[in-house]
């Protein structure tokens, strides 16, 4: 397969209201803004009732299943490690498991944040801005919220 | 002037966004996961949107918008269609005037759901016309395009999607400068037309076939059928909905034919396709709706193995389904299951009822949770409503000593869905040891994400309206005892009061009141407002 077709494979695991689904959701308005084509797949409902939750994330130049395929996850992001390290049966050779770990969480603003963190410490492995990130978050949380996001976002950002 | 707008949405948003430009006067339903979202997003693009107590309602009030010459959307899940499903079966008889989409969603795979039926098939069965999106830009286009054929046909559409058209985001492509206005409404009396005696209804049944027949030569020039080339001619996949995708990714080399409008099932252009390959294999969700149609048409296609009518398709069991592997399974990762918010009130609504020791008739909404360890305290659930009529069933036959321990358990939004004739029934043909209803209110649909319902006195868009008192109702319906407890706090008071009535022969309905705590934030807030 070229690299023109590569598809990237992100899955977001947790538990229902962490902020799973949130945080897959900024992650993909920002890859469909910098062009992208993109899929986001996930299960709403009764799994949102403190079970398990995953949703995934898929970027390339054309997408077309919205679901990873198994051993094709090319990043888990893991923010409940008892629920949600199962999902590493589903990674690819290489692929990258971030969790809370990653970072220094007895310093985020609030446990409603460790979402944010998360994808702090993705937008590493990825060739886009800071501001570009910060920007899109703006985007889907009220304005009181901006700057503990940010903090959250820099949190994870900078890892350990 | 045309301007190409480009979003990442959800079918459901696509869908809703589509009735918007479609020109929809009304968008009516009932909560119900996968479809909840349509209704919410119409409301907050602009839309004028309702919940309507059940599903049969709403499809009677899009109905209603028909006939009057306007355009309606009706939305629901799979088993929702079930409720409505009086009216569609001979709504397709009568036809319309208008325009009215019915989006129903199933659920494959039970994400959220009590069974995972094949709205495809119920549609065959009524005789109604089904499109089945894709992606999100055709749960757009194609909702566009049902307003279209429903006018033109004079009958209501069906868009079936599933869970991951429903809750997928994917690139919409759409132009608001094409967009229409709701059309005017008017009414002209044709009362053959509109009225299903059975002299009206023979030919009405006859004009449907005709319809249906007109419909098919149309559907197979139509071009919301999808031909992809394969390379080489080895494999030919016939698929619809999310599958099609699903099967791009597992054969990218195989030729696909996808079905974007499936009743009537446009046999003939598929029979083309197939000619040209070696192997011809049907990649569908469900049932195995189109393998049985094309089998019967002769046409040389694989069986597909009952194995795949079960749960959803995904790349890897359509790599499965491709290479015949009936061994296939799919990891089975260690999960918790759902269970009642830590901290919800209404888990001491069950605790008394556990310790009594009752036979609890349940019913659907986030509580049915409390079937679950390490509550247990919850013996039936099948359907909407379904916990009077059953526990009023146990009762009549149980021998005295159990039959005295029988309760339904019902939620506030169930209540008004179709609880209100389980009332009339208990009413009208009381046990001999009398019975207990027990409904739990926490003033929201709370499972399918804090909708209203006629008992909180607010319309779909939070705005005030006329409110139902349960009580009152079940007073003038003519139950006995009523009596409402704070689960929490008069959690011994509740004991004590549903242990006295459980002896007596008499009808009692007990509300116990406690808002959601997830809610609980969101309706201070329209207090204050």
């Amino acid at each position: 397969m070229d690299s023109d077709s590569k598809i990237t494979n992100i899955r977001l695991a947790g538990l229902g209201g962490m902020g799973v689904l949130k945080a897959s959701l900024i992650l993909s308005e920002l890859l469909f803004e910098l062009g992208y084509d993109v899929k986001k797949a996930e299960v709403h409902g009764m799994s949102q009732r403190g079970g398990s939750i995953s949703s995934d994330v898929r970027f390339g130049k054309k997408v077309e299943s919205p679901m990873i395929p198994e051993g094709e996850v090319d990043f888990l992001l893991s923010m409940q490690p008892e629920w949600s390290d199962p999902h590493m049966v589903s990674m690819a050779n290489g692929a990258v498991r971030i969790s809370p770990e990653d970072f220094d969480s007895s310093k985020l603003p609030s446990q409603k944040s460790l979402n944010v963190a998360m994808l702090g410490v993705l937008s590493n492995y990825f060739d886009i801005s800071e501001q570009k990130w910060l920007d899109t978050l703006k985007k889907f949380f009220p304005e009181k919220l901006h700057e503990a996001n940010e903090i959250a976002f820099k949190l994870g950002r900078k890892g350990k | 002037m045309s301007e190409k707008n480009r979003k990442l949405l959800s079918g459901n948003e696509a869908v809703a966004l589509g009735a918007l430009h479609a020109g929809c006067a009304l968008g009516v339903g009932y909560p119900g996961t996968p479809s909840t979202e349509i209704l919410e997003t119409f409301s907050f693009l602009g839309g004028n949107a309702e919940w309507a107590p059940n599903e049969k309602v709403a499809a009677e009030v899009a109905l209603g918008v028909a006939f009057a010459e306007s355009s309606s959307l009706v939305t629901m899940k799979h088993v929702g269609f079930n409720v409505a499903q009086d009216l569609f079966f001979t709504a397709a008889y009568s036809g319309i005037q208008g325009a009215m989409v019915a989006v129903v969603a199933d659920d494959p795979g039970m994400a959220s759901s009590q069974n995972e039926q094949d709205t495809r098939s119920l549609a065959f069965a009524g005789g109604l016309p089904v499109l089945e999106p894709s992606d999100s830009q055709e749960a757009y286009d194609f909702t566009r395009l049902a307003f279209e054929l429903s006018r033109k046909w004079g009958i209501p559409f069906i868009l079936r999607t599933t869970t991951r058209i429903a809750h997928s985001n994917t690139v919409v492509e759409f132009d608001e400068s094409t967009a229409s206005k709701p059309p005017r409404a008017n009414f002209n009396r044709d009362i053959p037309a509109r009225v299903m005696v059975p002299g009206h209804a023979r030919p009405a049944h006859l004009r449907l076939r005709k319809k249906l027949a007109d419909m098919l030569e149309w559907n197979e020039n139509s071009n919301l059928n999808t031909e992809i080339d394969g390379v080489g001619n080895e494999l030919g996949i016939i698929a619809s909905g999310v599958a099609a995708h699903h099967a791009r990714d597992a054969a990218p080399d195989a030729g696909i034919f996808r079905v974007g409008f499936s009743n009537p099932l446009p046999v003939r252009s598929i029979a083309a396709f197939a000619k040209k390959y070696k192997r011809c294999i049907v990649m569908e969700e469900g049932d195995p709706y189109m393998t049985t149609l094309l089998k019967a048409a002769g046409l040389n296609i694989e069986d597909r193995a009952e194995k795949w009518r079960f749960g959803e398709m995904n790349v890897d069991k359509a790599r499965a389904q491709i290479a015949g592997n009936l061994e296939f399974q799919m990891p089975v990762l260690k999960a918790r299951p759902p269970q009642l918010c830590k901290g919800c009130p209404h888990v001491f609504s069950f605790a008394p009822l556990v310790e009594l020791g009752c036979i609890v008739a349940g019913d659907i909404g986030c509580y049915t949770l409390a079937a679950m360890k390490p509550i247990s305290g919850m013996d039936t659930q099948i359907c909407m409503g379904a916990s009077i009529g059953m526990g009023l069933g146990m009762r009549h036959v149980l021998p005295d000593e159990q039959a005295r321990k029988v309760v339904s358990v019902i939620g506030d939004s169930t209540f008004f869905h179709s609880g209100l004739t389980g009332i009339a029934e208990m009413v009208y043909n009381p046990p001999s040891t009398g019975h207990v209803v027990i409904v739990v209110d926490n003033s929201t649909t709370a499972m399918t994400g804090q909708q209203e319902n006629p008992g909180t006195g607010r319309k779909l868009d939070h705005s005030p309206t006329n409110k139902i008192d349960i009580l009152a109702v079940a007073k003038a319906m003519g139950i006995a005892n009523v009596a409402e407890f704070n689960p929490v706090r008069d959690s011994a008071k509740f004991k004590e009061y549903l242990s006295e009535k459980l002896k007596t022969n008499e009808l009692t309905l007990i509300a116990l009141r406690q808002p959601c705590l997830l809610a609980a934030a969101n309706l201070a807030k329209m207090k204050k407002a």
